[in-house]
């Protein structure tokens, strides 16, 4: 069970008014009714349930809210988000403490799923739009899991669902730009 | 002659270009002329968001600015994109978010299948419909973006939506209930944890069988993905028998506006559909 009693309090409590003010969401006023964690179709995958979640970061654990596979597994469905009685946007949490995990250097607690964006954001800077060949081909190589889906590949390929060659347009210069300013820190 | 701008996304010109090809299809029965952005780019996905909120607010807002040159709605097909676009719209309406590209929140996106269940839209499909698919039994598979979170978009029948199936009755088809219309495949992590979207595509695929539905109907490249690649291995390890066909709700509209190139749609699909679609006279 966990502790009821914790006095809430974002003043003096920097990680928990940090992610309040990231994320635009009343953190504070969760009661611990579990509505997120019994309507979240990947809980059992999770480490730390939905609702625990807000628990730790009323506390304010910074290090085992961002370095947990749960921020990870969280597939934005958005049934807790919808479900909760305090109207609190889990979901929307769930990206804030994403991005903060990313930005804070730490070990994540999932190897290839930020691997996965980090490859796919790749793709896109690089060209513009999602070419699914070069994605697998990039995610592989980082992954080393070189066999997995090969044979779903294959059948996909020979159902005309994969393109060998990326289409082809002028958008592609814009998109870099953007993402040289972020790198850069300069559009934040 | 009506005219749309269209933001086919990645996935549109890819994995899902039985989508593309049947909403272009259709549009075209219904004298709706459908014109690509010029020179869009991906929204970000579900992968800049889960990065960098600026980041994804910029990539999909980039595509919100061509789309706002013209004043027609704009179509997307993609539920992923669809999301996207609107947390745009809604940062730039109600935050007043100031965003890179001249974009202020004035386009009208509309989302594939609220766009075709229209009044006006259903209308068109009821005189133009020329076979009706009757016998076919089916489950309408809404997924999680395409109405959640409502304050994103807008619809009110969140937990049960309708649309979808009445669409399919207007085609002709039973939409036969089905608790699960609006549960989790697992999304993106189709590729990195796999072992979570078997479950819960074994799930959603049983409790179809269960429902005996002769097929699942969804609107998303995503699911549609999830639900219709991995049937072969799930059956290895479940010991069950699934062989549902996945279609697009797109490509149950042509085939019952009589689109000559429906077969060449159903070809596409990993678990074969046009089995089924002659068992059933439709084909």
């Amino acid at each position: 069970m966990m502790d009821l009693n914790v006095q809430v309090n974002p003043k003096e409590n920097s990680f928990l008014s940090e992610v309040i003010q990231a994320s635009g969401e009343k953190i504070q006023n969760c009661f611990q009714c579990q509505k997120c964690s019994a309507g979240c179709p990947v809980a059992y995958a999770m480490d730390i349930l939905p609702n625990q979640m807000l628990r730790h970061l009323q506390y304010g654990h910074r290090e085992k809210v961002l370095s947990s596979k749960t921020i990870w597994i969280c597939a934005s469905c958005y049934a807790c988000s919808v479900r909760c009685p305090n109207n609190i946007d889990v979901a929307k949490i769930m990206d804030t403490l994403r991005n903060l995990a990313l930005r804070s250097g730490a070990e994540p607690g999932e190897k290839d799923i930020p691997t996965f964006h980090s490859v796919f954001l790749d793709t896109i800077k690089s060209k513009g739009r999602i070419h699914e060949l070069s994605l697998l081909i990039q995610l592989k190589l980082k992954t080393k899991d070189f066999f997995k889906d090969a044979g779903l590949g294959w059948k996909m390929f020979r159902r005309g669902k994969i393109k060998l060659l990326p289409s082809r347009y002028r958008g592609g210069k814009e998109i870099q730009e953007i993402f040289n300013e972020f790198e850069k820190g300069t559009r934040r | 002659m009506k005219e749309i701008s269209y933001y086919p996304g990645c996935s549109l010109h890819g994995t899902a270009r039985e989508y593309d090809d049947s909403i272009r299809g259709v549009l075209k029965i219904l004298d709706i002329r459908l014109q690509e952005l010029e020179d869009w780019t991906c929204c970000g996905a579900s992968s800049a968001h889960c990065t960098d909120e600026e980041l994804a607010i910029e990539l999909a807002a980039r595509n919100l600015a061509i789309a706002e040159k013209s004043d027609h709605e704009l179509l997307v097909p993609c539920v992923a994109c669809y999301s996207r676009f609107k947390a745009v719209e809604k940062e730039v309406r109600e935050h007043s978010k100031k965003v890179y590209f001249p974009y202020q929140g004035n386009v009208p996106i509309r989302y594939a299948l609220d766009f075709f269940c229209d009044e006006a839209i259903l209308e068109q499909v009821k005189k133009k419909r020329v076979k009706p698919l009757s016998g076919l039994k089916v489950v309408c598979y809404y997924g999680c973006l395409t109405v959640r979170p409502p304050k994103v978009t807008g619809i009110r029948e969140y937990e049960n939506p309708q649309h979808m199936d009445r669409l399919m009755k207007l085609l002709g088809a039973e939409s036969i209930p089905w608790s699960y219309k609006t549960d989790c495949c697992g999304a993106s992590l189709m590729i990195t944890r796999t072992d979570i979207v078997r479950k819960l595509s074994d799930r959603l695929l049983s409790t179809a069988k269960e429902a005996e539905a002769d097929c699942l109907v969804t609107g998303c490249p995503m699911c549609q993905a999830n639900l219709d690649t991995r049937q072969e291995e799930l059956e290895k390890e479940t010991g069950k028998k699934y062989d549902l066909p996945i279609l697009y709700f797109t490509e149950l509209m042509g085939l019952a506006l009589g689109h000559p190139d429906a077969r060449k749609w159903f070809r596409r699909h990993v678990t074969d559909p046009i089995k089924i679609l002659s068992a059933k006279g439709l084909m």
